[in-house]
């Protein structure tokens, strides 16, 4: 009896915590989803699909598009960068490797709107990467580098490289060196040897990666506030106007709830290729 | 050969520069004496005077202290009691409570954000600091309990046993038998709580209140307008106190497993 007295004193903080700020919310945002909004913002209570069907407007289907579209080319773009890093790190010593870890880890430790605004003073007309541009005689006018999607996706690249980078220097010291020797060995190319020797290797590691760097950029409105000019507008910036500029509560509560059902379906595939869900949360 | 490894290097330089260049921008404009982030226009330390008399900038930046601190302490005991009872018993709906607990880590946090700012209105309480840092802790909670979990993983299930043996009482089993072995994933569930509480935008942005400003939510509102360098010297002055910091920890470490290997 006593014994049941503690196990419940010590399970009640998670319990409450978890009903009370993960569940109760998320039912809530559920049931507000189907509500409507009155003319001064107030929600009205009844029961319609009106926010759902609203969302097949192509309007929101752009809006969809865009934010997926940069979202992809963001987590192709960290890939492609982190992987070789990842791989070549490999082979360093295990103090190279502490050292270029927390270099890795260490921007987190500085302010993320603020290193975005370097990228401004980077890539602004008058900045320094037009002005290289154009001395060294690569273009004869000033490319417009940000306020646009390529802005935003340099900024979300920026941001979110090293949630590609982490995981994948764990996946790549987990390599069997003997393997790839045994394939070069037996005759594979490079190449082949990449496809079928590497690549299952670190699989799990790039899919969580992926995961870490797609669903957030979907949301990160202040990028593509900030270097989009206001004028890419991702999942992220919809949600966050219907809750602020436009006031329909209900409305954003629809697209969040997509976006929800979204995670829950990829988080799905990744646990289902073997992902461990605890490498999530940097453990 | 040697020509290999050269472009092995080069590629892992070249990521370390992407990643460092805005922030080395960002130290060198707080030395500018232009006001606009712009041009170099010769060096003062003028930005670091007028940061101290920017009261608005140095309000945001004791919330932003005040929060992560409050909300990492409380994440971080909140955290490693719930990992160790999780660990420990066994209850009903714990399939149900433990998938919960990764809600906030992989859900975006914008749709984390709005959620709790509708409960919020729903229950009538006033946004500010406390509905701030009720937020924070919320979506800290779950990296510590993953953290300390990851650690508990590891340890003896018989040294518990033996504690008891020998006559300790719960108490002492926990703070001087389970405490310390699990203690390694308590401090990276703690770093990690207050860095992303240091950094958040999003949920801030949607649970902060008048009077609550924090330091990336007044960055976020001067960008619009242009940043003035006082906020660069004050961008410098964290990573610094950051640096610094992480040097000494280091140090103490390297020291002490030196020690370790010696004896």
């Amino acid at each position: 009896m006593k014994k049941d007295r503690l196990k419940w004193l010590l399970l009640s903080p998670v319990i409450i915590y978890a009903l009370v700020l993960i569940l109760l919310p998320i039912v809530y945002i559920f049931i507000l989803s189907f509500q409507t909004s009155g003319p001064y913002g107030e929600t009205i209570y009844n029961l319609t699909f009106y926010n759902y069907i609203e969302l097949i407007k192509s309007i929101y289907i752009k809006v969809f598009a865009v934010s997926f579209g940069i979202a992809s080319i963001t987590t192709i773009v960290c890939m492609i960068i982190a992987f070789p890093f990842a791989y070549f790190l490999r082979e360093k010593s295990a103090r190279t490797k502490t050292l270029v870890t927390t270099l890795v880890m260490l921007p987190f430790l500085t302010n993320s709107l603020i290193r975005l605004y370097g990228w401004i003073v980077l890539l602004r007309k008058t900045g320094i990467v037009n002005t290289i541009l154009m001395n060294t005689g690569i273009t004869d006018h000033p490319l417009s580098l940000m306020y646009n999607t390529f802005g935003t996706c340099v900024g979300m690249v920026y941001t979110l490289l090293p949630f590609m980078i982490l995981p994948l220097i764990s996946a790549c010291e987990k390599i069997d060196g003997s393997l790839i020797e045994a394939s070069h060995d037996l005759g594979a190319s490079k190449f082949q040897t990449f496809i079928h020797v590497i690549l299952p290797q670190v699989r799990t590691g790039l899919f969580n990666g992926s995961l870490m760097v797609f669903i957030p950029s979907i949301g990160y409105f202040f990028i593509s506030d900030i270097l989009g000019g206001g004028k890419v507008m991702l999942i992220g910036n919809l949600i966050k106007n219907q809750f602020y500029t436009a006031r329909n509560w209900p409305f954003g509560s629809a697209i969040a709830i997509i976006l929800i059902i979204m995670t829950f379906i990829l988080i799905g595939l990744y646990k289902r290729s073997g992902g461990k869900m605890d490498d999530l949360g940097g453990a | 050969m040697k020509r290999r490894k050269w472009h092995k290097n080069l590629i892992i330089a070249l990521t370390l520069v992407f990643l460092y260049f805005p922030i080395f921008v960002l130290v060198l404009f707080s030395f500018n004496k232009s006001s606009l982030n712009i041009r170099w226009e010769g060096f003062t330390f003028y930005w670091y005077k007028e940061l101290f008399s920017n009261t608005e900038l140095l309000e945001a930046f004791f919330n932003t202290m005040l929060v992560g601190i409050t909300s990492t302490v409380v994440s971080v005991i909140i955290g490693t009691i719930s990992a160790v009872a999780l660990y420990k018993y066994s209850f009903r709906f714990k399939t149900l409570i433990n998938s919960l607990l990764y809600i906030p880590i992989v859900i975006p946090e914008v749709v984390l954000g709005i959620s709790l700012l509708s409960i919020y209105t729903l229950f009538k309480m006033e946004l500010g600091m406390g509905s701030l840092i009720l937020s924070h802790i919320a979506f800290s909670i779950p990296f510590v309990v993953i953290n300390v979990r990851s650690a508990l993983a590891q340890t003896n299930p018989h040294l518990e046993e033996a504690a008891h043996d020998l006559g300790a009482g719960r108490l002492t089993t926990f703070f001087q038998v389970l405490l310390p072995t699990i203690m390694p994933g308590v401090k990276s569930g703690a770093l990690l709580a207050f860095t992303l509480s240091l950094d958040d935008v999003i949920i801030s942005y949607f649970t902060a209140g008048p009077g609550s400003n924090t330091l990336p939510l007044k960055i976020f509102s001067m960008i619009k307008t242009g940043i003035t360098p006082d906020v660069n010297a004050l961008s410098t002055l964290m990573l610094m106190t950051t640096l610094v910091i992480l040097t000494v920890y280091s140090l103490i470490n390297y020291r002490k497993t030196n020690r370790g290997q010696e004896q």
